[in-house]
């Protein structure tokens, strides 16, 4: 097992570099004016030539690059304007137009886009797999056809039209923001639940008609048989035998779909203006600030990668099948 | 190289060649476990070294159990797999590392019957469509001819030559494989591998499929290798049979000498473990074998003889010294170092 | 059926008929079922696919779902009627009174919990005890099935084991509760034959040990005459044959089983042709006229007055030969066996 998992963070770890690699290759060889976004309209050419300086973008590109890798390990210093900033490793850059360390401003957001995604995926990943297995059970009664057709409604209706319904009509929810949940965890809550409520009722659906489909098939297997057969509950057959094996394709779609989260946040950030790393990467994405934007790819990877391995183990934790295979 | 002659179909042959030979045939899988670091490489010895001879009309039966090896043989001699060691002669010409375009014309010659008549058979064409293909693909006859023959076909083997345009799912699982023979006969082939063809039907229905396997034998003189696990049937259809044990043949021989007389003592636990209606309507026999674990695992079989962990004769030689297979009776060949036949019949005196 | 089997019968099944209303229309899977098993012997019910033998036996247990099957008739177990029980008292009966062995070990066996808490759940199910006193029975259960080095294999799991040694394992959960009546359902069809005679044997064993009521369900007659007593031949959801296993495999009375005994190919003397019954078993949705059997039956010219086609037979009980029922119209059918079917037998 923890050979397995030592296997995985490898894995995990090159699939990191490769897109670091990747952002790189993307964004350094950019035809892009960084220096001229930070100077602004009025700006002189010996005012570009000094930020240039400041920032190393006068550098071959060979260089830059090297720069980067640097202030990641070690850290590295800006100075603009007079003024030298020290930027702490892992330094991942300095943003032109906010003035802030990029590693700064990640560290901001990312609290908040992982307190939106987390928490959808709890109220889905609950709904829908309750439903889903109640609905399973009672298959081809009215009580299940009202499950799959409300599930259709809700999947018929696209995610932004969904979320602004909620941020407009759904006025009785307490006001969206951001506080910090080691902060004041009731506010962090109150203020996230009308983004958990929108992640959660919208996949809810889809992760509904999943469980469906996964249990009608784990009830029918010849285990379920058995284990009806040595006279234990109906409830304990289900929940027990059904949905532990019931639940191995549903993760296994979960762990794909956390990617699709991550893209969703920021359609979720900036209907209930949440400042997360979806909407510090729009911000970046229109004022060509080029070290947030890597920045935030790089999170972005990290991330995911994380969230994959913890999907992933939770899948050995379901079948052991797995762990020694 | 021995000279050899082209027929018209483009099947090279060696005059005086038997039908099929396999010689030292292997097929080792190469399986990974997954992941980065997981670089431990390791060898299924599916089938080691297998030798084995078809004459023309002649039917070899391949009995054995769940990973000895026999359904690998079949996939090797339909060159669906391409071994990893060893000869396969198709009338004395080696097909065993062919490309898919020199093997076209064997292909015609050597056709695969499946065990399961459901999954071996596209569910969305028809009966016609299914042979039809067949004989297209083997440029069989003229297009204008193609319906004829097709029906000509289900007729042969029993099926009603009206329901050409069915679908597979309007059959039972007899008349399934009865399409599944018809399909294989379209090739108008040499010689037949016949994978478990029977052992998905029903007692009834599975006589049905026989019976109608022996006439087409008879009546069109193809060979036959049929592999199957049930000891009756191979008895019932084949001339010889081959005992197969963890990739390797242990004992072949003519029918009845395997059958009375076996010598290894696989062969022999093999026969004493089948039930025996005989048992109640004759003379059931004094003793019975009954072998003591399970097949090991073919990734790292035992050394020396492979049947050694298991036997009941085993002496130090047995880890040491492989056994070779070699003629202890007429035609009857064993791959043991204390090969014998038994004291006391093994199966059941039927009155 | 005879007056002593009635008396000490364990399980006696009386005119059970099993239906499944589909939108094809109604599958009479089962139709009129009767027989008795009493402890200490072995009934083997044998049939083809669709014979109704394993949806009959799923009804002792009560296995099927309400919702999908009608069930009437009686089954009893112990004196305790099953038909129409509630599903609390159904939990009660299961895995403690009776329980089942089925066929794949793969598919049967969960393969996310181990052995041992597969076979432990079994017995706290039936019998309050600590999860230490329970696996301690796990243990002791694997060791008597024939389990090697029981306390390292009762926390593997399925997959570790062979396709044998988890037969082993699903009989140790079947028996950890001593069940009086076991219910074996084509227990061996998938294991290597091999094999498959060292679970008979085990079977056999823990039988005589146990002392219960084996129902043994198979298509393999050779199987029957190795374990079974008695043998009930089904065809078409129905009882055509019933007695002695030595009595009805030397001399069957029902061309059905007649033709079954001509399907298989023998393991000694000169290979005969076969001589297979034609065509395939009838429809459970629209199931023929008269005797079931009779579209696929050779004689039934012999019987008068088109009696094969018009009207179903009885399940009679054969004079002179306690024990015997046979459902067929023929007047001689001992008399057609030796003189017409024995010599063609394979």
């Amino acid at each position: 097992m923890l050979l397995y998992i030592l296997k995985r963070v490898l894995s995990a770890i090159s699939v990191v570099i490769v897109t670091l690699v990747a952002s790189f290759a993307l964004f350094f060889f950019a035809p892009t004016d960084p220096a001229g976004v930070i100077c602004g309209p009025r700006c002189t050419p010996e005012r570009i030539a000094d930020i240039e300086q400041s920032l190393g973008l006068n550098q071959p590109k060979a260089e830059q690059v090297l720069l980067y890798m640097k202030g990641i390990v070690a850290g590295r210093e800006f100075s603009s304007g007079g003024v030298t900033q020290h930027c702490a490793a892992p330094c991942l850059g300095y943003s032109y137009t906010l003035g802030q360390p990029v590693t700064k401003l990640i560290g901001a957001a990312l609290p908040v886009t992982i307190s939106i995604v987390i928490g959808g995926a709890v109220v889905y990943l609950l709904v829908g797999i309750l439903a889903g297995t109640i609905a399973a059970q009672v298959r081809g009664t009215s009580a299940d056809r009202f499950v799959v057709g409300t599930t259709l409604v809700v999947q018929a209706i696209p995610y932004f039209v969904f979320a602004l319904m909620i941020a407009l009509y759904a006025t009785f929810l307490p006001a969206s923001g951001y506080t910090s949940f080691f902060e004041n965890p009731f506010l962090w809550a109150s203020g996230l639940l009308a983004a958990w409520l929108t992640i959660g009722v919208t996949n809810a659906a889809a992760y509904t008609r999943y469980s469906r489909a996964s249990m009608i098939e784990a009830l029918g297997q010849d285990f379920v048989r058995t284990a009806t057969s040595k006279g234990i509950s109906r409830r304990r057959v289900v929940y027990r035998h059904g949905l532990r094996a019931g639940l191995t394709p549903v993760v296994t779609i979960f762990g794909i779909d956390l990617a699709f989260q991550l893209t969703g946040a920021i359609f979720t950030e900036s209907i209930f203006g949440l400042p997360g790393i979806g909407l510090l990467a729009l911000r970046a994405f229109n004022q060509y600030d080029l070290p947030v934007l890597m920045g935030g790819v790089l999170i972005g990877s990290v991330v995911l990668v994380v969230m994959n391995l913890v999907v992933d183990i939770a899948y050995t934790a379901l079948d052991p099948r797995v762990r020694l295979g | 190289m021995t000279a050899t002659t082209t027929a018209k179909s483009g099947v090279r042959s060696v005059p005086g060649a038997p039908l099929l030979e396999l010689d030292a045939v292997k097929m080792h899988f190469k399986t990974k476990g997954e992941g980065l670091l997981a670089r431990r490489t390791q060898w299924v010895q599916a089938v080691d070294g297998v030798d084995l001879t078809v004459q023309p009309g002649e039917t070899l039966g391949l009995v054995g159990e769940s990973g000895c090896g026999k359904s690998t043989t079949a996939r090797l001699i339909t060159r669906l797999l391409e071994p990893t060691g060893g000869q396969i002669r198709y009338q004395g010409v080696d097909i065993a590392h062919m490309s898919d375009r020199q093997l076209r014309p064997y292909r015609r010659e050597i056709q695969l019957i499946f065990q399961d008549p459901y999954s071996s058979l596209n569910p969305r064409h028809t009966v016609g469509t299914i042979v039809g293909t067949a004989l297209r693909t083997h440029e069989m006859v003229a297009k204008s001819g193609e319906l004829k023959r097709v029906q000509e076909l289900l007729e042969l083997v029993g099926l009603n030559p009206e329901h050409y345009n069915r679908y597979p799912h309007e059959f039972s699982g007899g008349q399934r494989q009865r399409i599944g023979i018809a399909r294989a006969l379209a090739a108008r082939p040499k010689i037949i591998v016949a994978d478990e063809p029977v052992s998905a039907l029903d007692v009834s229905i599975q006589a049905q499929v026989m019976n109608l396997l022996e006439e087409l034998r008879k009546e069109l003189g193809i060979a036959f290798v049929f592999i199957a696990h049930d000891l009756g049937v191979v008895r019932h259809f084949c001339d010889r049979i081959a005992v197969m044990y963890l990739g390797r043949v242990v004992e072949e021989g003519p029918r009845d000498s395997l059958y009375e007389k076996p010598q290894h003592p696989y062969t022999q636990a093999l026969l004493s473990a089948v039930p025996d209606i005989g048992v109640v309507r004759g003379t059931p026999p004094k003793n019975r074998i009954r072998l003591v674990g399970d097949v090991p695992s073919p990734v790292d079989p035992p050394s020396g003889c492979r049947f050694r962990t298991r036997c009941w004769k085993a002496q130090d030689i047995c880890a040491t010294e492989d056994p070779a297979l070699i003629e202890r009776a007429p035609a009857q060949q064993v791959a043991c170092h204390f090969a014998e036949p038994p004291a006391e019949s093994i199966l059941a005196e039927t009155a | 059926m005879s007056e002593n089997t009635h008396e000490d019968a364990y399980l006696e099944v009386t005119d059970l008929q099993v239906q499944f209303p589909t939108a094809d229309g109604l599958v009479r899977a089962v139709q009129g079922l009767s027989y008795s098993v009493p402890l200490g012997r072995t009934l083997a019910i044998v049939g083809e696919s669709g014979s109704g033998k394993s949806v009959s036996s799923m009804a002792v247990l009560g296995l099927h779902d309400r919702k999908v099957a009608r069930i009437s008739g009686s089954i009893k177990v112990g004196g305790r009627e099953i038909v129409g029980m509630s599903e609390k008292e159904l939990e009660g009966f299961r895995g403690g009174g009776a329980a089942m062995i089925f066929q794949d070990p793969q598919s049967s066996l969960h393969p996310y919990f181990t052995v041992g808490d597969q076979i432990m759940e079994s017995y706290r199910a039936h019998t309050k005890v600590s999860k230490r006193a329970a696996k301690e029975r796990a243990i002791d259960m694997l060791n008597r099935v024939g389990i090697p080095n029981p306390k390292r294999r009762v926390d593997q799991y399925p997959h570790e084991f062979s396709g044998g040694m988890r037969q082993r394992a699903m009989i140790a959960m079947a028996l950890v509760n001593d069940p009086k009546l076991l219910i074996a359902d084509e227990p061996t069809t998938a294991l290597d034959v091999t094999v498959q005679a060292q679970i008979l044997d085990l079977i056999a064993d823990l039988q005589r040990d146990f002392g219960s009521a084996v129902v043994f369900i198979t298509h393999d007659l050779g199987v029957v005459a190795e374990i079974a007593d008695d043998i009930l031949v089904m065809y078409a959801g129905t009882a055509v044959e019933h007695g002695p296993v030595k009595k009805i495999l030397a001399e069957p009375l029902h061309p059905y089983a007649w033709g079954l005994l001509e399907s298989i190919p023998a393991l000694t003397g000169d290979p005969q042709p076969l001589h297979p019954i034609p065509g395939t078993p009838p429809s459970l949705l629209a199931l023929p006229s008269g005797c079931p059997f009779h579209p696929r039956c050779e004689f039934k010219d012999r019987v008068p007055n088109n009696h094969c086609t018009t009207l179903r037979p009885d399940l009679i009980p054969r004079t002179g030969d306690l024990g015997r029922t046979s459902r067929c119209h023929l007047k001689d059918p001992d008399q057609v066996f030796e003189l017409e079917v024995l010599p063609r037998l394979p």
